[in-house]
């Protein structure tokens, strides 16, 4: 087991690289969960054209 | 033959059901490709005789690498549909990709860097294939900037488009630059036309790698493009429809 993580001493580069990438698609799919989250609650606020429209706006 | 509506699923309200259903299935596969793609590159494949275990950087770098090109075209395509039949959803399709692109290229620069210290001997070399890239990214950047930059959505989307279709050239020329221009960077890894230069078992891991990368970039730009869709139709009757809107 120690063996594998050593890599044959290349274990920075080759951790750094599978580490790195695993991170980035961490954050990625949290980035847009949060983004997803943020437009729910924004659309939630907004009123509905339809209603803005047959009320002048003033809804 | 009965005629197929193309054009069915181009409007935002339509395509952001079918969008939700086909998350989990590319999610999935990514999923499971990855962790296969994973065991045969850490675990299966055998040690390089020349780059002893730095080699298996490549699992990640050449298929990152093909993607960061692949999802360009695909923007840029997306972009000069958005321009010839201005449809609002074609242009929130080239929205949705320019941040996994951007991501994508950053990882191929990075695991690429991170391959070149021991393999080269050098983090960074101004090389053709290297340079090429980085301006990829620069692109992508690019254009995130310029929507960010733009607050009408509609002004912004004809900009952002253009800037897609002339920063197309970019993408023959990293891909011909190993060819073009005899600098550090090695040739092609994979060939349609001649024998692999590689082990079965790493082209193997390889494809499998490639694969999973395409897989999340369509799982991720979908679930993407499903928040921009909200973003912008936030004040559309069929919005305040849904049930993920009225409930939370």
């Amino acid at each position: 087991m120690t063996e594998f993580f050593a890599m044959g001493g290349y274990a920075f580069y080759v951790w750094g690289a599978y580490g790195v990438t695993a991170l980035i698609i961490v954050i990625e799919v949290l980035a847009v969960r949060a983004r997803r989250r943020a437009a729910l609650d924004e659309a939630q606020l907004t009123t509905p054209d339809n209603l803005s429209a047959a009320t002048g706006g003033n809804l | 033959m009965a005629s197929l509506n193309w054009f069915r699923y181009s409007s935002p309200a339509k395509f952001y059901p079918v969008a939700g259903k086909m998350i989990p299935w590319f999610g999935g596969s990514a999923a499971v490709l990855a962790a296969i793609g994973v065991w045969i590159g850490l675990g299966i494949a055998p040690t390089d005789f020349q780059q002893g275990e730095a080699y298996r950087i490549i699992f990640i770098h050449v298929p990152t690498a093909w993607m960061s090109m692949f999802i360009y075209l695909v923007m840029a395509a997306w972009s000069a549909l958005a321009l010839g039949f201005n449809t609002r959803l074609s242009a929130m399709m080239a929205q949705a990709l320019a941040p996994t692109g951007a991501l994508m290229t950053f990882i191929a620069l990075w695991t690429g860097s991170l391959w070149g210290r021991p393999t080269w001997g050098t983090y960074w070399a101004w090389d053709a294939r290297m340079t090429s890239e980085l301006i990829l990214l620069f692109l992508y950047l690019g254009v995130i900037a310029l929507r960010n930059a733009i607050d009408d959505a509609r002004r912004a989307d004809r900009a952002c488009a253009v800037l897609s279709l002339v920063g197309a050239i970019n993408v023959p020329i990293i891909y011909f630059s190993v060819k073009w221009w005899n600098t550090l960077h090695q040739g092609s890894s994979v060939s349609l036309s001649a024998a692999p230069k590689m082990a079965a078992t790493m082209l193997t891991g390889m494809l499998i790698m490639a694969f999973a990368a395409w897989f999340y970039a369509i799982a991720i730009a979908l679930f993407r493009v499903r928040a921009i869709i909200l973003e912008r139709e936030r004040g559309a009757a069929w919005v305040h429809e849904l049930a993920e809107v009225k409930s939370s």
